[in-house]
């Protein structure tokens, strides 16, 4: 987890730099804004994950020497078939097309949203932990 | 139902001395394990509707995005047509703006992204790490649908009264104000960059998750395949530049019917605002485009030179200081605006030709000395090494802002970012498609008529791109319907326009390998090309969940390590009889 962790953290200083160059050259502020912005999209997630590398048990993909029947066991949980993303992605069509077609789509599109909300919730519920 | 995966079992390599080239399918535990093989689900249309496997999605969403290339692709061909003589109409300029913001749209939204990061990439980068699947396999599910339906909603445009989107693919303020561009197609557009947006940004999570948290046991960081390293920095470039853009369109969208006025100079906002925005975003987006098509031609190379790759850390650094660069550079998209700081965005761009560079001499170098072989893959790879140095030259003269201010808007532009586009997104997209199309379908595609198809399309190319640089430096705008007679630009159009329809006939030789490999099929194997990654080592397709069983991940070409033992890529000594997985064994960096 190591590597991961430093790749983000790089990113961040790498954009912090640029973000301060770019200010005190151009003093443009959208764009400083949003190099702003990319700093911390590497940071926080790089900081977290290095603290968790101090933390966490050594994984067996960040070990070069890790044998296969040693890393054995139970990998995750996946989802079988659903039918729930499909509903979202509709839902969440039929929500920005209200906005183009006005608002007699508005009911077609909650309801689409909300029962894929909830089928989906209930499906994770029902099936284990996803 | 939820299905709890167990890792794969081992595979003891083969004694050495008696390797198999082509591969462990041949003699058994590459295929299916009985727990496996009986995998039950859904068939047909409602597998198609409800599955969450990272395969099914990933080929619903290389279809579809090859179904819009093809349709941006005709629109191409009725742009060429129109320019083909001065003061042609075979389309209305109205029809003539809509196509070629479609084009555009198409082309650089619905399927260079999608057809890499959602379709290979998806496909792929689990096989190549030997996960089972993508972190979040219904996340991933919601990416392919919300992809879908942006995709129906931005091509809706054309069935709206009005058009579709007429503003270029950049939709510039204030040209695409509520004034300037009236009607739905307008805001049709819009919408479907929100939802293709978000869809990319939930791909570009799962897939820095998936690979962060789903590789197999000895698969470190830097054992990972190369196009795998491409999609994670390509992930990260996503979770960076759509936000933006997501944002952009939000604001734009209320500037045309909420009454605010962040784009227009009348309420005391500012239209270069949006360039900023749409570039800060459009930049990161070319190499987001890029990137993945790096890695499939990064894969491709040494496995039809027989060689481990040359300058693997190389490699990776290079992607990764290219996309930090990216991200540094979107303002030289408007060095004409006169209000962006020129010599800091003309050093970034430079700087950007460095680790481009250091990936070519890797490429080249990986060919250096090696038994290639020129399959159609291959060739295609090849042919993006050409195309994209001539893209990436005229990049560097585009970096500078003397030289931008001479050919800004002209199609010197037009031919150079044509050049970088089509030879990563269709040449490399190609040399990833006929590479791995074996593994995705377990058939064979022919060699005679991919050698068709590649050799059609690079001279089409050629001719279609070239006389476009003469036309640019002779002065002639981009996105104009119709020219004079005495402009002097005929017969570079016409030769232009033949170059267009040459790359369209080249589509039929592909649509016909297709057909041919569907209805006579040739049995793939698992490893028809004796490849070196991981993917190559389970069954063609492969099962549910992926692995039964793996080998020692010991190189960054765990496969060929395995079937070739006398070969293998980081062993300098090996004990006879000894147990393959000794730690002493190992020496770092691949020789």
């Amino acid at each position: 987890m190591k590597v991961e962790a430093r790749i983000l953290v790089v990113i961040g200083i790498f954009f912090g730099i640029i973000a301060l160059v770019y200010w005190f050259t151009s003093y443009e502020d959208a764009g400083f804004l949003m190099l702003i912005g990319a700093t911390f999209l590497g940071l926080f997630p790089g900081a977290y994950y290095l603290w968790w590398s101090h933390h966490m048990k050594p994984r067996s993909e960040d070990d070069p020497t890790a044998t296969i029947e040693g890393g054995s066991g139970q990998i995750g949980t996946f989802p079988g078939s659903s039918i729930w993303p499909f509903i979202m992605g509709m839902g969440a069509t039929a929500t920005v097309l209200t906005f183009v077609f006005g608002l007699w789509l508005a009911p077609i599109a909650g309801a689409l949203v909300l029962s894929a909300l909830i089928g989906a919730t209930v499906e994770s519920r029902r099936g284990g932990t996803i | 139902m939820t299905t709890t995966v167990e890792r794969p079992e081992l595979l003891t390599p083969e004694p050495a001395g008696g390797p198999d080239a082509h591969g462990p399918g041949a003699h058994g535990p590459g295929g299916a394990a009985p727990e496996h093989a009986h995998h039950e689900g859904p068939s047909g249309i409602v597998n198609w509707l409800t599955s969450t496997d990272h395969k099914v999605i990933g080929k619903s969403y290389m279809i579809t995005s090859l179904v819009l290339f093809f349709l941006a692709g005709v629109m191409a061909l009725v742009i060429r047509a129109q320019l083909m003589e001065p003061n042609s109409s075979v389309v209305s300029y109205q029809t003539y703006n809509e196509l070629f913001t479609m084009h555009g749209s198409l082309m650089l939204y619905l399927f260079a992204g999608p057809f890499a990061f959602g379709g290979l990439a998806n496909y792929i980068v689990p096989l190549q790490i030997g996960a089972p699947d993508m972190a979040f396999p219904r996340l991933n599910a919601l990416s392919y649908w919300l992809y879908l339906g942006g995709s129906i909603t931005m091509l809706s445009g054309f069935l709206v009264a009005g058009g579709a989107a007429s503003f270029g693919w950049v939709a510039y303020a204030p040209l695409s104000n509520a004034t300037n561009s009236p009607g739905a197609g307008a805001d049709l557009w819009l919408m479907a960059l929100a939802l293709t947006g978000f869809s990319a940004i939930f791909t570009g999570v799962n897939l820095v998750a998936t690979i962060f948290y789903l590789r197999a046991p000895g698969m470190t960081m830097f054992r990972m395949p190369i196009f795998t390293w491409n999609m994670l920095v390509t992930a990260i470039l996503i979770l960076i530049a759509f936000p933006v853009l997501f944002a952009a369109v939000v604001m734009l969208f209320c500037d045309r019917h909420f009454g605010t006025h962040i784009f227009s100079v009348q309420g005391g906002g500012s239209p270069i605002l949006w360039q900023q925005l749409f570039w800060f975003f459009g930049h990161p987006e070319v190499y987001i485009l890029a990137l993945p098509y790096f890695g499939m031609v990064t894969e491709v190379i040494p496995v039809f030179s027989r060689k481990p790759l040359f300058g693997y850390r190389g490699m990776v650094f290079a992607t990764m200081s290219i996309a930090a660069l990216s991200t540094g550079v979107w303002a030289h998209h408007m060095f004409t605006t006169g209000v962006v700081l020129l010599p800091f965005f003309s050093l970034l761009s430079y700087l950007i030709a460095v680790p481009t560079g250091i990936k070519f001499f890797n490429w080249i170098g990986t060919m250096w000395r090696g038994q290639i072989a020129f399959a159609v893959p291959m060739l295609f790879s090849i042919g993006f090494l050409f195309a994209f140095l001539m893209g990436g030259v005229t990049g560097v003269l585009l970096a500078s802002p003397p030289i931008d201010f001479m050919t800004h808007d002209t199609y010197f532009v037009v031919a150079h970012f044509h050049q970088v586009l089509v030879g990563t997104a269709v040449f490399a997209a190609f040399a990833g498609f006929y590479f791995w199309y074996p593994k995705m379908f377990g058939r064979m595609l022919r060699e005679s008529w991919g050698k068709l198809h590649f050799w059609s399309l690079f001279v089409g190319f050629w001719v279609c791109y070239t006389p476009q640089y003469l036309l640019g430096l002779h002065g002639m705008p981009r996105r104009i319907a119709t020219y004079a007679p005495d402009t002097g630009w005929t017969t570079l159009n016409v030769i232009s326009t033949v170059g267009a329809f040459i790359m369209g006939a080249s589509f039929l030789f592909f649509f016909v390998n297709l057909v041919v490999s569907w209805a006579r099929p040739v049995p793939a194997g698992s490893n028809p090309w004796d490849g070196h990654t991981l993917e190559w080592f389970t069954t063609s397709p492969p099962p549910h969940h992926n692995y039964t069983h793996l080998p020692p991940i010991r190189s960054e070409r765990p496969t060929w390590d395995y079937n070739h033992p006398e070969h293998r890529t980081v062993i300098t000594h090996r004990t006879p009889g000894a147990p393959p997985d000794q730690p002493k064994e190992l020496t770092g960096a691949p020789s």
